[in-house]
């Protein structure tokens, strides 16, 4: 392939200023000091100030976060174990299996949060009748104690709904590397005296880790950037952040909601230049001990 | 390690989350409010005929200017050598770590009236433009927020292309011209084929974006849905009827494009 000429390269920086362009903007005005987005009134760290005490938007901010980490946890552990499930069945109910697991990736969001607010519903409704019952019953203590856990059960259909979508993308990126996995590795482990367990702890999960960490990452930016099958299935108890910028962006923006997203864009951008330097030395250090070698 | 047991849980998991739910909205699809079978949602959704005809038409007006955009972009960052092209997966990530709303919100300020474009147009001559709330910003919209889903897939396939594939074209006296119509791009069909999947699929059902870009006056699928389970006009056995047609009107859509594509299932996921 020839290298790019000067034509192609502007066709890309304009591309990628139109990528960006949004993201500029939004930064720029995180520093306005006017209320109003469309005027510029001066340079200020307010906003980044009152950021710290609105209430609403931390409390978000601690929502998306909590349900973000538990899912990608959640999903991480369940979707590892399903993909080395699926990876010893036999074909016919492995293909059927990963066809239900493709639904989630394939579907539109809006309908895998419709679909589950439905769910919710159906089966808040059950619950309901099921503890009228109970408390209808001589026997029984008061049932709705039963289902008062402390937290809101809004908070729980958000975890389950994020957990849902988010294996099918653990599961995806851990299945290549199953399929490059020696299978005599785990039989020499067994031969040399390790237990199962020990083999699998020692010399298979250490192969399946970079299809479990790309897994974790991806699940975790999806759940961090979802806001369609939140809307549908956290009830009216939770909100993540971006159900509370929706509900802003129909009245208008706080430019608080700007410093907190550029806050968050520069945390990511500084975490992705660490791996990357990282990455960078490990490549130069194999480099150099294959040379010496 | 062979056990197939692992996978128990998360089949347990499928069949509550993923299976029920679509079973459930069958069933609403299917009856009315106390419950008896009718087909009334059905013929109920002909009145919606205009808001299906253009959600399909805005999805695919952006799905083409998405490979019209994206191939070239995709295209032009796999020729490049050091440090742009092991970048280019990153950045062209990166935006999508600023929240979807707020990215999508952000386009508001510089397609106004006064924003940002229409006082670069003024400034050099040129009359404004009035692109805030019509359909046109819908279809920007949608092309902007999922641009980087087709240019991934189709980056990453151009990138993996055999070298001694294109050397041996060279070879046998193809120009570059030949070499791209007739290699790289017959390899590279498969990474368009699912970057049509993950643009088409997502804008046709969006509705934030009509919301926030269309002003409210461009009425789509996504927006019929979401009124029906959460708005105004709360009535999920019509809502389960239009999520149902519309799922099997996508995947009708997808098992033809598919059909093109013979076989060529492997996910080209990041």
């Amino acid at each position: 392939m020839k290298k790019n000429g000067l034509l192609s390269r502007a066709f890309l920086a304009i591309l990628f200023l139109f990528l960006y362009a949004p993201i500029f903007v939004l930064i720029a005005f995180s520093f306005n000091d006017s209320k109003s987005n469309a005027v510029w009134g001066g340079f200020t760290f307010d906003w980044y100030v009152q950021l710290f005490q609105n209430r609403t938007v931390l409390g978000a901010l601690q929502t998306t976060l909590l349900v973000s980490v538990l899912a990608t946890l959640v999903a991480t552990v369940v979707g590892t174990a399903a993909a080395i499930g699926f990876s010893s069945m036999k074909r016919r109910p492995r293909s059927l299996f990963l066809t239900v697991n493709n639904i989630p990736l394939t579907n539109a969001d809006i309908i895998t949060g419709v679909s589950m607010m439905l769910l919710f519903v159906f089966a808040g409704q059950a619950l309901a009748d099921f503890s009228g019952w109970l408390n209808s019953q001589e026997w029984a203590v008061n049932a709705d104690l039963w289902f008062d856990f402390g937290f809101s059960l809004s908070f729980v259909t958000l975890l389950i709904a994020h957990i849902t979508f988010d294996i099918p993308y653990v599961i995806v990126s851990v299945q290549p590397k199953l399929r490059q996995l020696d299978p005599n590795l785990a039989e020499a482990a067994l031969d040399l005296g390790a237990t199962r367990l020990q083999a699998f702890w020692k010399v298979v999960l250490p192969e399946l880790m970079p299809g479990i960490v790309n897994g974790m990452l991806i699940a975790f930016t999806m759940s961090i950037d979802d806001f369609v099958i939140s809307y549908f299935t956290a009830g009216s108890q939770a909100s993540t952040l971006s159900m509370v910028v929706y509900s802003m962006v129909r009245r208008r923006v706080s430019p608080e909601i700007n410093a907190l997203s550029t806050l968050m864009f520069v945390a990511v951008l500084i975490l992705l230049v660490v791996i990357n330097l990282r990455q960078a030395r490990q490549e130069e250090r194999r480099k150099r001990q294959a040379l010496r070698s | 390690m062979r056990n197939k047991w692992l996978a128990a849980p998360y089949v347990g998991w499928m069949a509550l989350f993923v299976v029920a739910p679509l079973v459930l909205v069958v069933v609403y699809a299917l009856t009315t409010r106390d419950g008896s079978f009718t087909l009334d949602n059905f013929s109920n959704m002909l009145q919606y005929t205009s808001v299906f005809g253009r959600s399909f038409l805005l999805a695919g007006i952006a799905t083409v200017l998405c490979i019209l955009l994206g191939y070239p972009m995709a295209y032009f960052l796999a020729r490049e050598r050091g440090r742009l092209r092991s970048m280019a997966t990153l950045l062209i990530m990166l935006p999508m770590w600023m929240n979807f709303l707020l990215r999508t919100y952000s386009w508001v300020f510089l397609l106004e009236r006064n924003g940002f474009f229409n006082t670069l147009l003024s400034s050099i001559g040129l009359p404004k433009l009035d692109i805030i709330n019509t359909e046109a910003a819908v279809v920007l919209g949608m092309v902007y927020n999922f641009l980087p889903f087709m240019v991934l897939p189709i980056f990453s396939v151009i990138v993996k292309i055999d070298h001694r594939v294109i050397e041996a074209a060279q070879d046998l006296g193809a120009n570059s011209v030949q070499v791209f119509r007739r290699v790289i791009f017959p390899l590279s069909l498969p990474g368009v084929l699912s970057g049509v999947t993950m643009v088409f699929i997502p804008s046709v059902s969006t509705f934030v974006i009509s919301r926030l870009l269309g002003g409210g006056m461009s009425m789509l699928v996504g927006d019929l849905i979401e009124m029906q389970f959460l708005g105004s006009a709360y009535n999920p056995h019509l809502g389960s009827a239009i999520s149902l047609v519309m799922m099997v009107i996508v995947l009708v859509c997808m098992g033809i494009m598919n059909r093109f594509g013979e076989g060529e299932e492997e996910a080209v996921l990041l």
